[in-house]
């Protein structure tokens, strides 16, 4: 037997290590060419063009009414967010409270407002004078206190207001009671353990855990409600597209003023969807070990 | 040993559905005393523990803690469930770990200790911070008050979980499996706490598999099996000389 344990010496003459070549891919540099190429003809067909009137867009993109109609836009989307994820809210702890009357009735909430169109449901908010010609608040089968003509009490724009926040209700309802469930139960039973109370546990400890998973969903509701409203210029409420289609049918600059809607449109949504990136980074705190640096001081640090 | 007992458990049933888990339970935990609960998976050792504040209903039987009936209310012959708020206030005086921790992974270490003393104990937010900078240094982790739980290892996780616990100033500790799932290296410092605790005399009742620890630190080690006390003694009896069969067997198998 001579089998040596013994471990070869490593050789004292160490050879350069070899270089390494990575993978050549001639085709991304193709498809990447190909790829610019066609966006270049689409930019200069949209430049040259002569139909699109950019020195008409550029007179109407900050003219008054347009500015205003923007406003209507901004404070619609604003309500219909605070007011419709209250409501929502609300009707997802209804949802998960354990009695059969309420889970009942959130349940059937969002199961009526999703079913019926935002536009429909704006008409028959509309018209709601022809199914009830006077509101009343008093006793049930008794007297009333104050009774009021719904034409006068509700207008195009309260009708917007109520239409528009409660079919985002029915739609936040789902999103904050989907962010509640994707918190860990062990968090509510440590917080039920040190003798906290059901609401301060939902408060402190489950919506800022369920924050994560409810604002990307919220912030894709907040940019379809955005843009929602535009439903609203059928009842003649002056929004950012009614404003210009006031403009357009008086001087049948068409396609530039829907052009100037549109740059409109995409610059809020910009807007939100940065402001979005920087809140979803707040409620990352703990998530990860540590946060991912902002675009901000991504690019500091590259300049260093 | 004429300690008062602290906690008294008589003819415990619960049952998950029709699985009885169960099965008339009876204990007792005198003040200032550590009891160790051993038993095989599913014998209802963490139901046990968490019926004692009531984070389970129980079926039938009687729970007192201090003296107090824990999540009901004796009339005319009945137990009446408690309405929350007096559940909340009798859960604030018993401290409970868990196996996983259940820290409170968007709030710092600190403010997870200090978050119940200032919601539910109502202590001031000064009184609060310094209140837990010395659970925190207690439990050997002064200078991770700004960290998060997710950037502590587990068993520096877990040692804040008893330090949140002990923020509430309870009368009782339970601890559920705290080693259970942590690294083989990691379980020692978790139980140096628990044990230091004991010393400092505070009442406990510790699930756990660590037989070594129930050994050294506990002063009545009780032995559950299919939702039953098989039999309950000194560590120095029960595991070494347990009576019954099915003590020795469990024994065996896992010493």
């Amino acid at each position: 037997m001579s089998v040596s344990t013994d471990l070869q010496p490593p050789s004292t003459a160490r050879t350069a290590p070899a270089e390494v070549v990575p993978l050549r891919r001639p085709g991304r540099w193709i498809s990447a060419v190909v790829v610019l190429v066609m966006l270049a003809a689409a930019l200069r067909s949209v430049v040259t063009n002569e139909a699109f009137q950019w020195s008409v867009v550029a007179e109407y993109f900050t003219a008054d009414v347009v500015l205003r109609g923007l406003g209507l836009t901004l404070w619609l989307t604003a309500l219909t967010l605070v007011l419709g994820f209250a409501l929502g809210t609300l009707l997802a702890v209804l949802r998960l409270s354990g009695n059969p009357v309420l889970v009942s009735v959130s349940w059937g909430y969002v199961w009526i407002f999703r079913s019926v169109p935002l536009l429909v449901q704006l008409l028959f908010w509309f018209n709601i004078g022809a199914l009830y010609p006077r509101l009343s608040f008093g006793i049930p089968f008794g007297p009333d206190f104050v009774s009021l003509s719904s034409i006068n009490l509700i207008g195009p724009t309260a009708a917007v207001i109520i239409g528009l926040t409660l079919h985002e209700a029915a739609y936040a309802a789902e999103i904050v009671r989907g962010g509640v469930l994707s918190v860990e139960q062990g968090q509510v039973e440590a917080a039920l353990a040190l003798g906290m109370g059901r609401g301060r546990i939902l408060r402190r400890i489950v919506l800022p855990q369920a924050m994560r998973s409810i604002i990307p969903a919220a912030g894709n509701s907040l940019i379809g409600t955005l843009k929602g409203t535009s439903i609203v210029s059928v009842l003649a409420v002056q929004d950012l597209l009614f404003s210009v289609q006031l403009i357009y049918n008086r001087n049948y600059l068409i396609i530039p003023l829907l052009l100037v809607a549109t740059i409109w449109y995409v610059v809020v949504t910009s807007v939100l969807s940065v402001g979005q990136y920087y809140v979803e980074r707040y409620y990352a705190r703990g998530a990860a070990r540590a946060l991912p640096p902002t675009p901000w001081q991504r690019l500091k640090g590259r300049l260093r | 040993m004429s300690a008062a007992t602290l906690v008294r458990i008589s003819d415990l049933h619960k049952s998950y559905g029709t699985t009885p888990v169960l099965r008339g339970v009876d204990l007792q935990v005198r003040q200032g005393e550590v009891t160790c609960v051993i038993g095989p998976s599913g014998s209802g050792k963490s139901t046990l523990l968490r019926c004692v504040n009531h984070l389970e209903k129980i079926n039938a039987g009687e729970i007192e803690v201090d003296g107090e009936l824990i999540g009901y209310r004796r009339h005319k012959g009945r137990l009446h469930e408690l309405k929350d708020r007096a559940i909340t206030r009798q859960r604030a005086t018993i401290g409970m770990v868990f196996q996983n921790f259940n820290l409170f992974p968007h709030l710092t270490v600190l403010e997870n200790v200090v978050e119940a003393p200032i919601g539910v104990r109502g202590l001031g937010r000064a009184a609060a911070v310094a209140l837990g900078e010395e659970l925190i240094a207690r439990v050997g982790l002064a200078g991770r008050e700004d960290s998060y739980p997710r950037q502590l290892s587990g068993g520096q996780q877990q040692r804040i979980a008893i330090a949140r616990a002990l923020a509430m100033e309870p009368k009782l500790m339970l601890f559920d499996e705290p080693t259970s799932a942590l690294d083989p290296e990691l379980v020692g410092e978790v139980l140096a706490v628990i044990a230091d605790l004991a010393e400092a005399g505070m009442t406990m009742v510790v699930v756990t598999h660590e037989m070594a620890f129930a050994r050294q630190v506990a002063d009545t080690v009780v032995f559950l099996d299919e939702g039953q006390v098989v039999e309950s003694g000194p560590p120095g009896e029960l595991l070494v000389n347990p009576r019954h069969a099915r003590t020795r067997e469990f024994l065996a198998r896992v010493l």
